[in-house]
């Protein structure tokens, strides 16, 4: 509220500004525009604010215009104490707060923001590769000539955040605005500080649930893709990382929301190391700009996974425990390096955090609990595991797929077990196997797809790092 | 029919009270319902608080302050899911995640009806008209519209700070802000959703005794 008692009185040029800068390009609720009473009045009178409706009806359906969610199950029907009427609400976005049929959407109709001219924001001290460079460069042409689509296809590890630096600052120092956005939160929490630290000069907000930046009205917006739900044709430039993770990928309405984020001229570019096939048959239509990184930064090959039959597998499962083959190998594998071990399911990592910790500490091969942990996506310190692991403090992780992607260990090996599992397609088991070896001093590590049955996505995930291996020029 | 929690779809068996009444109730998955806690072990007979004492410490602490409630009942522990539920329903306004807890709430009051005899009347505690406009309902009244039974709105409160937001020593030197719009000479069940220190069942039963009612319990959905 401080922020905006300076526009109180009459909104000059230079309160337009703020107030533009704050409300421009997002559709929201009278609760989330922080102005007094009679300030905000003032604005909906001016026809500064226009409110519309917030939930569209349909001949047999509600429509949220916040979210798009149509599903009848999604909505809710409540008595309410404001209009004394009952009317639905809209249960999908709820975290976000409630939209009632009673209650407006505000749109800022003002002037757009505007941003300043600057230059030198880049403070970021290292150097690009080659290969890295050359995406760079692609990657600044389309924004700062407003092409609309770009594809980055990067091999896991090739250094994606690194190559964006440049075009991001060339964007700002031009005056747009940008937003990154993540499928997942544990991604923007890791890259903010990132970001931060290359970006000195800039004021960046990251969005996510539960986050602590809320009002969104930085230039440089790191987000959730779940957030770009609050936007309404406001960035230049829309970058949305690992476009091929859950729930980007999966849910209709997150796409719809990115469509909608964008201004009229907008750049969408998109980073990928795992295509979805959507993506990859309008690459091959070539009506999808790509460009294709084939090589991690430290120029060395992908690991490829070997596959270990284990015939009696879903009997040591089913008993929480790991095969004796596995057991031999971890005996026999160098102890320099962490172990990941990827399991299917929340439940089974659950079951295996009690079975198996006192067994690896009677084998010695953990040297007492606490190195021994397991996370998954309800797992409440799963922050805390991640970070211990990275201090390898951990030396044995047990995750479910959360940890597939976005997360940077610099030395381990990793294990998937059950690969066949329906939960490891291949864009998943591409990724997992791309955690090992991403460090320049340990370039290497092994990665063991357990099954007890191929599966056509353990098949094309080898083919294609092996496939990506060759492009990058190392020989099979 | 999807579950309220989880959104998974929940194939309906057939009865013939489904088939004639043509409404089903909505509710949980069977997956989400056996994740809520309920209360049924050895419990304080004054307050429904899990102890190993047939009274427990609190509760002879406000014996000593004066006793206006003279017993509660709870049906889930604050735990888990019903925790996470809970805040949904009540913060963020998710009233249809309510109807979650329709069928244990109801199925416990049949003993709770029992004790406090035939004539009781239900009064669901209340929320201040601002707390009830910000909020958009008020969850002890759809708490009380469960239960088959005579209600009687004869509360009113002021508007004070969120409980929530206070600790118990704040909570407990609170100023009551409870007042009676009319008198009432019949046995009372206070409903609401949580019993925490219990300080909010404690001033609306002091007003409801001192207007005259004869006897006050409580019908708590959480204890905590």
């Amino acid at each position: 509220m401080k922020d905006y008692e300076m526009v109180i009185g009459s909104p000059d040029a230079k309160a337009l500004t703020i107030l533009a800068r704050s409300f421009a390009g997002k559709r929201l609720l009278r609760s989330e525009i922080p102005l007094p009473e009679s300030l905000f009045q003032k604005l909906v009178d001016d026809h500064l604010f226009v409110p519309f409706p917030s939930i569209k009806k349909h001949l047999f359906s509600h429509q949220c215009q916040r979210c798009y969610n149509r599903k009848r199950s999604y909505f809710g029907e409540m008595p309410c104490a404001r209009c004394k009427e009952r009317h639905v609400y809209c249960r999908s976005c709820i975290a976000m707060g409630r939209i009632g049929l009673c209650e407006p959407l505000y749109e800022w109709a003002g002037p757009e923001p505007e941003w300043p001219l600057r230059e030198g924001l880049l403070t970021w001290q290292g150097r690009l590769t080659d290969l890295q460079l050359e995406a760079a460069e692609k990657a600044v042409l389309a924004v700062n000539t407003e092409q609309t689509e770009l594809l980055l296809w990067a091999v896991c590890g090739a250094g994606k955040t690194e190559m964006l630096y440049p075009c991001v600052a060339s964007a700002l120092e031009n005056g747009k605005r940008v937003c990154l956005a993540s499928p997942r939160a544990d991604v923007i929490r890791e890259l903010l500080p990132r970001f931060k630290e290359a970006f000195a000069a800039a004021d960046i907000e990251a969005l996510y649930g539960g986050s602590p930046d809320k009002q969104a009205k930085s230039q440089l917006i790191l987000a959730t893709t779940h957030q770009l739900l609050r936007f309404h044709k406001a960035f230049d430039v829309l970058i949305i990382d690992e476009v091929d993770a859950f729930p980007y990928h999966g849910d209709p309405l997150l796409p719809l929301a990115a469509i909608r984020a964008r201004k009229d001229f907008c750049t969408v570019l998109y980073l990928t190391a795992t295509p979805r096939p959507e993506h990859k048959k309008r690459i091959q239509r070539k009506n999808l700009p790509h460009h294709f990184i084939p090589c991690r930064f430290h120029g060395h090959p992908l690991p490829v996974p070997k596959n270990i039959l284990c015939a009696s597998l879903k009997k040591h499962i089913h008993k929480s425990l790991l095969p004796p083959r596995l057991f031999i190998w971890i005996e026999q594998r160098c102890h320099d390096r962490q172990l990941l071990l990827f399991v299917p399911t929340i439940q089974l990592a659950e079951q295996m955090k009690t079975v198996l910790a006192p067994i690896l500490l009677e084998k010695n091969l953990i040297g007492s609990f606490s190195e021994f942990a397991v996370v998954h996506s309800k797992d409440p310190d799963r922050e805390e595991k991640v970070q211990a692991f990275r201090c390898k403090d951990i030396q044995f992780l047990i995750c479910t797929t959360i940890l597939e992607r976005g997360v940077t260990f610099p030395s381990v090996d990793v294990v998937v077990l059950d690969a066949g599992h329906e939960v490891f397609d291949e864009a998943a088991l591409v990724q997992i196997a791309g955690r090992a070896g991403r460090s320049p001093n340990d370039p290497d590590g092994h990665v063991l797809f357990f099954h007890d049955g191929r599966t056509e996505a353990m098949n094309g995930a080898i083919q294609l790092i092996k496939a990506m291996n060759k492009r990058a020029g190392f020989l099979p | 029919m999807n579950c309220l929690w989880c959104f998974e779809s929940i194939i309906q068996k057939h009865t013939w009270s489904t088939i004639f009444t043509l409404s089903a109730m909505k509710g949980l998955c069977p997956v989400c319902r056996e994740s809520l806690m309920i209360l049924h072990t050895n419990r304080c007979t004054r307050c429904s608080r899990e102890s190993v004492s047939e009274v427990c410490s609190d509760c002879l602490v406000w014996e000593q302050q004066g006793q206006f409630l003279d017993w509660n009942v709870s049906v889930f522990k604050y735990e888990g899911a019903v925790r996470d539920m809970l805040y949904k329903w009540k913060y963020r306004g998710d009233y249809e995640l309510g109807y979650a807890f329709e069928r244990e709430y109801s199925k416990g009051f049949a003993k709770v009806r029992k004790r406090a005899g035939k004539n009781a009347v239900i009064v669901p505690v209340p929320l201040s008209e601002e707390r009830l406009s910000e909020r958009g309902f008020n969850q002890a009244e759809m708490l009380a519209g469960f239960l088959k039974v005579k209600k009687s709105v004869v509360l009113k409160r002021r508007h004070s700070e969120k409980q929530s937001k206070k600790s118990r020593s704040e909570r407990l030197a609170s100023e009551n802000p409870f007042q009676m719009q009319e008198s009432i000479q019949t046995p009372v069940i206070l409903v609401d959703d949580i019993y925490t220190t219990g300080s909010t069942l404690h001033q609306a039963a002091a007003v409801l005794k001192q207007n005259g009612a004869p006897f006050v319990a409580g019908y708590t959905l959480i204890r905590s």
